[in-house]
């Protein structure tokens, strides 16, 4: 093969030198290629860097637009704080979504036990006659304990979170149906019963914003998680589970139980969203947020969370809900039929989740 | 009602009367509802089951697990025909692909009636038992624009539908209100088509409280002088009640909405819905044991409602606030022929 005599000829000649041949070697050091050097390779390095950024740039663009096509109505305080009221509950289940989402995960039981949650805390409070408070609580512990009943089939079962939360969606579904009987309960019951449940109905105003007890709180949530996940050991522990499990474990990392406080976590926080969903829809209904999981789902993936786990930032689901609220809204007021307002979210599914995979190959 | 169906009974015995037909003390009639949980579906089982009593023929309930379970509903009906019944009563889940086993089940010769729900085309079935729709939608309209009187020339509607499949049921009660309003409805199998100015907007709400409220908060940020508020049923009605009050409007807008279910009378009775057109499950299932019993004891077949496609349950307005030329009952009255 002429290959190898090329080859041979200048070690032959140079015997076992190698010193001198050393000279005329590569002496820069070894580093990454930069295929995509220039405006889009640097475009694609700061996303890859900042996970929020795309969903601040589209929340941002997609409010001028309105605010152009829909005009004086929608760039107002008061409407801009209304999508605030309309997305707090999706807000906050997405939240509960992310956590479990960044570690690889995925929960379709999220607004069943949220549901699940109202009904029981409802039941209690304005039907059997238990102090509101004591309901409330023994809702935060059904959430607590409907998440860890899919934490447990998750890591001891060793169930796939998609199977263990398709399951436990239905299971909690069919109980919310049996307790309730299908059947709401009317808002001035609760008022006159319970008024504590409607608690984060409530608003107040400044100039003419007007938000709700419930938005704050939707934004607590996520404070309150961004803190958790990027300021604590425990939240680090979160993402490098959802990045390599395995390597997390070899780490000396507690996985499992890690897991199952994640899915605890995401239960407790569906409970509060209960507590919030209340106020918010005025009345206990078993009918409503039937598809709230993949609502929360959409929130997460329009934000920039990564479905591959380990990679987002928690504050991306707020702007997702966020993103999805602003569109419903802005073409709502636009005089768009509803079935187009579907079809937009459609394409901003896909459009999130195919910018998400071009940032992802930055550290391919 | 009954006395209507039983006169229409006998003319049809005396049309189609068939021999060799089975004795009712021995006959067996089936009921498959969407679901055995929903209010409605409840109310319905407890028509047929008091009818069955009184008929003296028993009676088989099935139920889907889910609104859209086709599955079971299928192997319902096979039950049925298996179980040797002289009749089935559904309410289809899927108004088309329950079609084949719908038809093997009239081939062995069972009269099939379809509740609430029509099949498409209606003919799948010998007969429909159901509210009239339009006509509930009609007369909530029609309370609505004499409330207003003269102010109704200039009324700001808001419309709060089902969702966006516009299947019969939500279009056929839309603009069964916009004709008892005066608003002319060009297609009226088309939600949306219509061009009169007094129309704000729709929006959807899946039926559910949550819904109606954003549904409801999405048309006020449209024109926040909304007087007049279309509902599908009372819990969008609920919903959008929550959403009034919260902007400060709850004195300004009529809401109205149709069911009938009891929470939805207790909000009549409440002053949150002005008016709502009550439907009859309970008679919808008591009627189709007596159909089924009439047809097992002589072979005779129901009819339909002249002028419409099926036989109409029936339907009643309920208001504490009557108004001339349209028949009403109060809420108290109505609490007691409510469901759920």
């Amino acid at each position: 093969m002429p290959e190898e005599d090329d080859m041979a000829d200048p070690t032959n000649a140079k015997g076992q030198d190698y010193e001198t041949s050393l000279a005329a070697s590569e002496t820069t050091v070894a580093e990454f290629d930069h295929i995509h050097a220039g405006v889009v390779g640097k475009v694609q390095h700061l996303l890859h860097g900042n996970p929020t950024l795309v969903p601040v740039i589209v929340l941002t663009v997609a409010i001028g637009v309105f605010g152009l096509i829909a005009g004086d109505r929608f760039f107002t305080p008061f409407n801009l704080t209304l999508i605030m009221q309309q997305v707090s509950i999706i807000g906050m289940l997405a939240a509960a979504q992310s956590l479990v989402i960044i570690t690889m995960g995925i929960d379709l039981s999220v607004a069943a036990i949220m549901v699940l949650m109202s009904v029981i805390a409802g039941k209690l409070a304005v039907e059997m006659g238990v102090p509101a408070p004591l309901a409330l609580l023994v809702g935060f512990a059904g959430g607590i304990g409907a998440g860890y009943m899919n934490g447990v089939l998750v890591t001891r079962v060793k169930l796939p979170p998609f199977i263990t939360t398709l399951g436990t969606w239905n299971i909690f579904f069919a109980l919310n149906l049996w307790l309730s009987g299908a059947q709401s309960i009317r808002g001035a019951d609760i008022d006159v019963e319970a008024p504590l449940l409607k608690f984060f109905g409530a608003n107040f105003t400044i100039g003419s914003a007007r938000l709700t007890y419930g938005s704050v709180l939707m934004v607590v949530i996520f404070v309150a998680l961004w803190y958790l996940l990027n300021k604590t050991a425990w939240g680090r522990h979160v993402y490098m589970i959802g990045d390599d499990k395995d390597a997390a474990e070899l780490a000396g990392i507690r996985t499992d139980r890690t897991l199952r406080q994640v899915y605890m976590l995401a239960g407790f926080i569906c409970a509060l969203a209960a507590w919030a969903s209340i106020g918010r829809v005025g009345s206990i209904s078993p009918q409503s947020f039937y598809e709230g999981n993949l609502q929360s789902i959409t929130a997460v993936v329009i934000g920039g969370i990564s479905l591959f786990g380990g990679r987002g930032s928690i504050m991306g689901a707020l702007f997702g809900a966020l993103i999805v609220g602003v569109f419903q809204s802005g073409l709502r007021l636009a005089g768009v039929d509803v079935l187009w307002q579907v079809f937009a979210i459609g394409w901003l599914i896909i459009i999130a989740v195919a910018v998400d995979q071009w940032i992802r190959k930055v550290s391919a | 009602m009954t006395k209507t169906l039983k006169a229409v009974l006998l003319g049809g015995a005396a049309a189609l009367a068939m021999g060799g037909a089975a004795q009712a003390q021995d006959a067996t009639a089936c009921l498959i509802t969407k679901t055995d949980t929903n209010p409605f579906f409840v109310k319905m089982r407890e028509g047929a089951t008091e009818a069955a009593e009184a008929a003296g023929i028993n009676l088989l309930t099935y139920a889907g697990a889910i609104d859209g379970d086709v599955e079971s509903q299928v192997a319902a009906v096979e039950t049925c025909i298996a179980a040797g019944a002289s009749g089935i009563l559904i309410t289809p889940s899927d108004s088309r692909a329950l079609e084949p086993v719908i038809t093997q089940a009239r081939d062995a010769g069972l009269l099939v009636i379809a509740l609430d729900t029509p099949f498409e085309p209606a003919d799948t079935a010998d007969a429909t038992f159901a509210t009239d729709n339009f006509e509930a939608g009609r007369l909530i309209g029609a309370w609505a624009a004499a409330t207003l009187g003269e102010d109704a020339a200039d009324a700001r509607i808001a419309l709060l539908d089902l969702n966006p499949s516009q299947v019969s049921v939500d279009y056929l009660r839309d603009q069964g209100f916009m004709s008892g309003f005066g608003i002319e409805i060009n297609d009226p199998t088309r939600i949306g088509d219509e061009d009169d100015p007094r129309i704000v907007g729709h929006d959807v709400t899946n039926g559910n409280e949550e819904g109606g409220r954003t549904a409801m908060e999405n048309l006020l940020q449209i024109d926040p002088s909304v007087n007049v508020v279309y509902t599908i049923n009372e819990p969008a009605a609920a919903g959008a009640h929550e959403a009034l009050s919260a902007f400060g409007l709850d004195d300004q807008a009529i809401v109205v909405s149709v069911d009938g279910g009891c929470p939805g009378v207790q909000n009549v009775a409440a002053g949150v819905i002005g008016a709502t057109s009550m439907q009859f499950p309970l008679l919808m299932a008591s009627l189709g044991v007596e159909a089924i019993a009439q047809y097992a004891e002589d072979g005779s077949l129901p009819e339909n409602t002249p002028g419409l496609g099926f036989f109409n349950t029936g339907v009643q307005l309920v208001t504490d606030n009557p108004v001339e030329g349209i028949d009403s009952i109060g809420s108290e009255e109505a609490l007691d022929l409510c469901w759920g």
